[in-house]
């Protein structure tokens, strides 16, 4: 079973979002995630000052492993506001840290947005189990 | 519950924390937590896999020599010393590979080989077709498991945990040629680049070799790190690199097809009708600078024109970046692209291997 720390929220994609408090949030893979990509081997942050549209079809960054590439999707309305610059010369954090150090991006989320939508850890935790079978 | 088949090391790799995946019909690790460290660990030290899904087949007869001078389209003759291994294709008529393998030459009327997992059904059929005519016994022997131990200090590990006299013998063999006692079967090869034993065993003595070989020291890779080893080494892998519907010509494996003599084989006519004809796909080496990992079937350009696909890419743990190998026309150029999700990204041409002796063969 996954590690799924319960101040996070998620996302049916497999991202997780902590907030930093001051409207910022932090994103990044779960644990699932990682798990199920392998060893990571690159990390396509999305660049510092886009905005980003929630719910859109398209990827805004890319973590590719061993075995396959997998888009990430944005979680809530905000503006790229720092990247994690050490997972370029060192992706397999995330596969070690994906909750602290493994962090991706940084968004500072449009004025209102707010977490209400995603997931708790507990429906994620449900979401997983019914990907499964 | 999984309807594949499990070696007699399933549990054992379950219970050191091996995340198994179906493989051609069998339930395997594909890593024990990392395929990236089992890589470096073979590289740098001694890494241990199960091939026990691997078959071996014993040819016995009188004329067995004479059989697989016809069946494999490299030359048994090259085998005069017990013990001495070739690794050879087995073509149809036609040309395609039927599979590639192993051949050893134990004695005049006894040659053992050993054949993929995957394949392993439809080589026993055409084993079975071909024999008769030279009355040859076809013998699978599915009770044998096999490890193979592979590094740098591979094979000191496994010589501690071997008996004398067969220690003795397996210390002293050169690099392709395999000693036995009649109980364990020890063979110089691998698939890995690096120097290493794979050690042919009653299956019901595996668990046991395998517990000792990591109490050893010897770590414990899966199919992850099998494939990125063999990648860097070079060596193609049989259902991605080639298959039934091409020839070892078209395939980087032309050194492997003895045609200097007269020497007929099943698929030599077809090799030599496509020698002739001239427009032999080229089979190449090629690395990806930057970010992106090549993959299987990922299309290839030279300049607009498609000129043919990734057979076999991944990451390379020792280069860094991602590697492949890639069967494209025969009229392609040096400057190839690859199209990766929608992008056109460089790619540089390189010859094999991309490692050897644990270095990179290839500016980085």
């Amino acid at each position: 079973m996954s590690n799924i720390p319960v101040e996070l929220k998620y996302t049916k994609t497999h991202e997780w979002v902590r907030d930093e408090g001051d409207g910022v949030v932090s994103v990044g893979i779960t644990d699932h995630a990682q798990e199920l990509l392998g060893d990571l081997v690159f990390v396509e942050h999305p660049e510092v000052g886009a905005a980003l549209t929630a719910g859109s079809e398209d990827g805004i960054a890319v973590v590719e492993s061993v075995k396959a590439a997998s888009d990430i999707y944005c979680p809530i309305n905000g503006e790229v506001i720092e990247i994690n610059e050490a997972l370029a010369d060192a992706p397999e954090t995330i596969n070690g840290d994906p909750y602290e150090s493994g962090w991706i991006f940084k968004l500072k989320a449009v004025d209102g947005e707010d977490l209400e939508g995603l997931m708790d850890a507990e429906a994620y935790a449900e979401h997983c189990e019914s990907e499964d079978h | 519950m999984s309807a594949d088949r499990k070696t007699v090391l399933n549990g054992v790799h379950r219970e050191m924390g091996a995340r198994m995946v179906p493989f051609g019909g069998w339930d395997m690790p594909v890593h024990y937590g990392s395929q990236i460290e089992e890589h470096h660990a073979v590289r740098r030290d001694a890494g241990m896999f199960d091939v026990s899904h691997m078959t071996v087949v014993d040819l016995r007869g009188a004329q067995v020599r004479a059989f697989l001078s016809h069946l494999l389209a490299n030359d048994v003759a090259k085998l005069q010393v017990p013990g001495k291994a070739l690794y050879s294709c087995m073509l149809r008529p036609d040309g395609g590979v039927i599979d590639d393998l192993i051949v050893y030459y134990l004695a005049e009327d006894w040659f053992r080989m050993v054949i993929n997992a995957g394949t392993t059904e439809k080589d026993i059929a055409w084993l079975q077709q071909q024999a008769p005519a030279f009355g040859v016994e076809v013998a699978p022997r599915f009770e044998l498991g096999m490890i193979a131990v592979q590094g740098p200090q591979a094979r000191a590990k496994a010589l501690e945990l071997m008996d004398e006299p067969l220690r003795e013998a397996a210390a002293g063999l050169k690099p392709f040629n395999a000693a036995s006692d009649d109980h364990w079967f020890v063979a110089r090869t691998g698939y890995t680049g690096e120097d290493g034993f794979e050690i042919v065993l009653p299956e019901n003595e595996a668990e046991a070799l395998w517990r000792k070989l990591a109490q050893a020291g010897v770590r414990p890779c899966g199919l992850g790190a099998r494939d990125t080893l063999r990648l860097e080494a070079g060596m193609n892998l049989y259902g991605q690199d080639m298959d039934e519907k091409v020839t070892p010509l078209a395939s980087g494996l032309g050194w492997t097809v003895a045609m200097a003599d007269q020497r007929d084989f099943i698929g030599r006519a077809a090799l030599e009708a496509q020698k002739t004809g001239g427009d032999i796909p080229q089979f190449c080496g090629l690395v990806l600078e930057g970010r992106g990992v090549l993959r299987s079937h990922q299309k290839l350009f030279d300049g607009e024109r498609e000129v043919g696909e990734i057979t076999s890419g991944g990451f390379s743990p020792t280069l860094e970046r991602s590697i492949g190998m890639a069967r494209v026309a025969a009229d392609a150029g040096d400057d190839l692209t690859v199209d990766i999700r929608g992008r056109k990204l460089p790619l540089r041409r390189v010859k094999m291997p991309f490692v050897r002796n644990g270095q990179p063969q290839t500016e980085v």
